[in-house]
């Protein structure tokens, strides 16, 4: 078996001898050498067990609920807070509000994104000013879109668009300049129209990467979120996790922490299904 | 009748050391049904000279004529093959060779005629559904020369297009494009840097100089058809590729010592 193939696949160990020797340090410690299936899922799996190891053995060693309350409380506390906190309206109402702010910046960005990188006249234009805003900090804005948009639900949208368009808009605009300028050509030289080039071949060129970009910039979205409800708000995750910070509720703000992250973890998961059930031929790089 | 001819094309760029002149008033005619090869060293502006009859690139002179009628944009009588497939990943094989009879809106039941035939020729049966992704480099090559017959072109521009294959898909790809010639009598401009491949497909072969690119030699190849692989042993064969060998080299040395100067 040569050293290339090896290195791609876990090898399975064959009665022919001799073979090359499959200690336990040459199977785990060779760079870029495949391991067993399971052991990967072991692995996986242990992080999770190391993590809430750790965070029990703390919990036991200070010896304080108040601060540093253990796993098993914690979850205790997050079945309280949905039956008799209303935990899970906060939830919707965040949620609402990433949506609405999200798409809101999607829509907005995706095509503004797709037009810079495709017409330089376009890119000229808008490129030094995205640029220079997106390295002003959405949260920064906050005090102001208070000033100017008040308390309301609209406030928060804005944050979010903010933090997502202007970084979303220079992503899209990078995949779509990298469109190989040889698919295009083909396509002009079978007699396709430009209008043709653009929405047959210039357009699906780019779907892909920009549901990759989509679920990137998802993720941000919940940050701004957080921060924004955090400054001021009435309903949601954010403001939720503010109120048990003036209780002394250091269980409360973990579970609604650990409730945005497992939130994060289902729409990941709901756009890597969607990538795959819409893209199948998208050549896999990594798995 | 299809005719390409390239009349007094010159191709200049302004860059900020000044002028490039990268092809010098080069012509070249290439009469119906003819396989052109046109070979040169590297940077002496081939891939240039084959985007300018396509249309894709304008030239600072002269035109490119297709049966006599100048052209100013890429269109379907020139179909162009390049050395990097470009296939679209999202489209099957079939959809994908039924590009271009798609967009000229042919019935669906004649491009479906249309791509079961040269799927066949291809040599890609079983695969029509399958998508880029699954194919290897030949095949991917393949199915781009599958393209760009089903629309029929007039001309068939051809760009390193074994240049990215291994020594042996490389061979048995240029035996099937010779059957494939043979059959279709296309009138075909082919670019390589690989001089046997030059000789083993071609009628004639332009060799091009250093940059700037002008046409040097043009050499006929007299060995008879079908070629097969034999031809690639014998003494003609051998010939020619000492010819071309020697001329290239000169030019190759020419090249590297301009950009000495140049430095």
């Amino acid at each position: 078996m040569s050293r290339v193939g090896a290195t791609r696949t876990a090898q399975v160990p064959s009665a022919a001898a001799p073979r090359r020797r499959q200690g336990f340090l040459r199977t785990y410690l060779t760079p870029k050498q495949a391991i067993p299936a399971q052991a990967r899922l072991a692995l996986a799996v242990g992080s999770f067990v190391f993590i809430v190891g750790v965070w029990s053995g703390l919990a036991a060693l200070v010896q304080n609920p108040l601060f540093v309350p253990s796993p098993y409380q914690v979850v205790t506390t997050w079945w309280d807070m949905m039956v008799n906190l209303g935990f899970y309206n906060d939830v919707a109402w965040s949620a609402f509000r990433i949506l609405a702010g999200f798409l809101l910046a999607a829509v907005m960005a995706v095509p503004l994104g797709l037009l810079m990188g495709s017409f330089e006249a376009v890119r000229s234009f808008f490129n030094p000013s995205i640029n220079a805003i997106r390295y002003m900090p959405a949260s920064a804005f906050i005090p102001l879109l208070l000033l100017l948009q008040g308390l309301g639900e609209d406030e928060k949208i804005t944050i979010i668009w903010i933090g997502v368009f202007f970084q979303l808009v220079l992503i899209v605009m990078d995949i779509a300049h990298r469109v190989p300028a040889e698919m295009l050509n083909v396509a002009y030289t079978l007699g396709a129209s430009r209008w043709t080039v653009f929405y047959k071949v210039f357009l699906p060129a780019t779907f892909p990467e920009v549901v990759d970009a989509l679920r990137i910039t998802m993720g941000w979205a919940w940050t701004y979120l957080i921060v924004a409800e955090l400054v001021a708000a009435e309903h949601g995750i954010g403001s939720f996790i503010l109120i048990a910070e003036r209780y002394l509720r250091a269980d409360r703000i973990i579970a609604a922490i650990i409730t945005i992250g497992i939130l994060g973890l289902i729409t990941d998961a709901v756009f890597a299904v969607a990538h795959r059930v819409a893209f199948p031929y998208v050549e896999k790089v990594h798995q | 009748m299809s005719e390409i001819a390239i009349r007094d094309v010159a191709m200049r760029f302004a860059t900020r050391h000044g002028e490039v002149r990268a092809l010098e008033r080069i012509s070249v005619t290439v009469p119906d049904g003819q396989f052109a090869c046109i070979v040169g060293p590297s940077g002496c502006g081939k891939s240039t000279l084959l985007m300018v009859a396509a249309g894709l690139v304008t030239p600072t002179e002269g035109e490119v004529l297709v049966n006599g009628k100048p052209t100013f944009e890429p269109g379907a009588d020139r179909g162009m093959v390049f050395q990097s497939y470009s296939l679209y990943p999202w489209l099957s094989v079939r959809r994908n060779i039924e590009f271009g009879p798609e967009i000229k809106r042919v019935a669906v039941a004649d491009r479906r005629k249309t791509s079961a035939e040269l799927i066949h020729l291809m040599k890609l049966d079983g695969f029509a559904d399958a998508y880029p992704k699954a194919l290897s480099g030949g095949m991917k090559q393949r199915v781009a020369i599958a393209r760009a017959l089903a629309s029929d072109p007039e001309v068939l521009l051809m760009d390193e297009p074994f240049g990215a294959l291994d020594a042996q898909t490389r061979q048995i790809m240029q035996e099937l494009l010779t059957d494939i010639w043979q059959r279709y009598r296309k009138t075909v401009v082919f670019v390589t840097h690989d001089i046997e491949e030059a000789i083993f497909l071609g009628d004639v072969i332009y060799v091009m100089t250093s940059r700037p690119g002008r046409i040097r030699t043009t050499l006929k190849v007299d060995i008879p058809r079908p070629r097969t692989f034999d031809t690639l042993t014998g003494q003609r064969f051998a010939q020619l590729r000492n010819q071309v060998v020697g001329i290239i080299h000169e030019e190759s040395l020419k090249a590297v010592e301009s950009e000495l100067i140049g430095a």
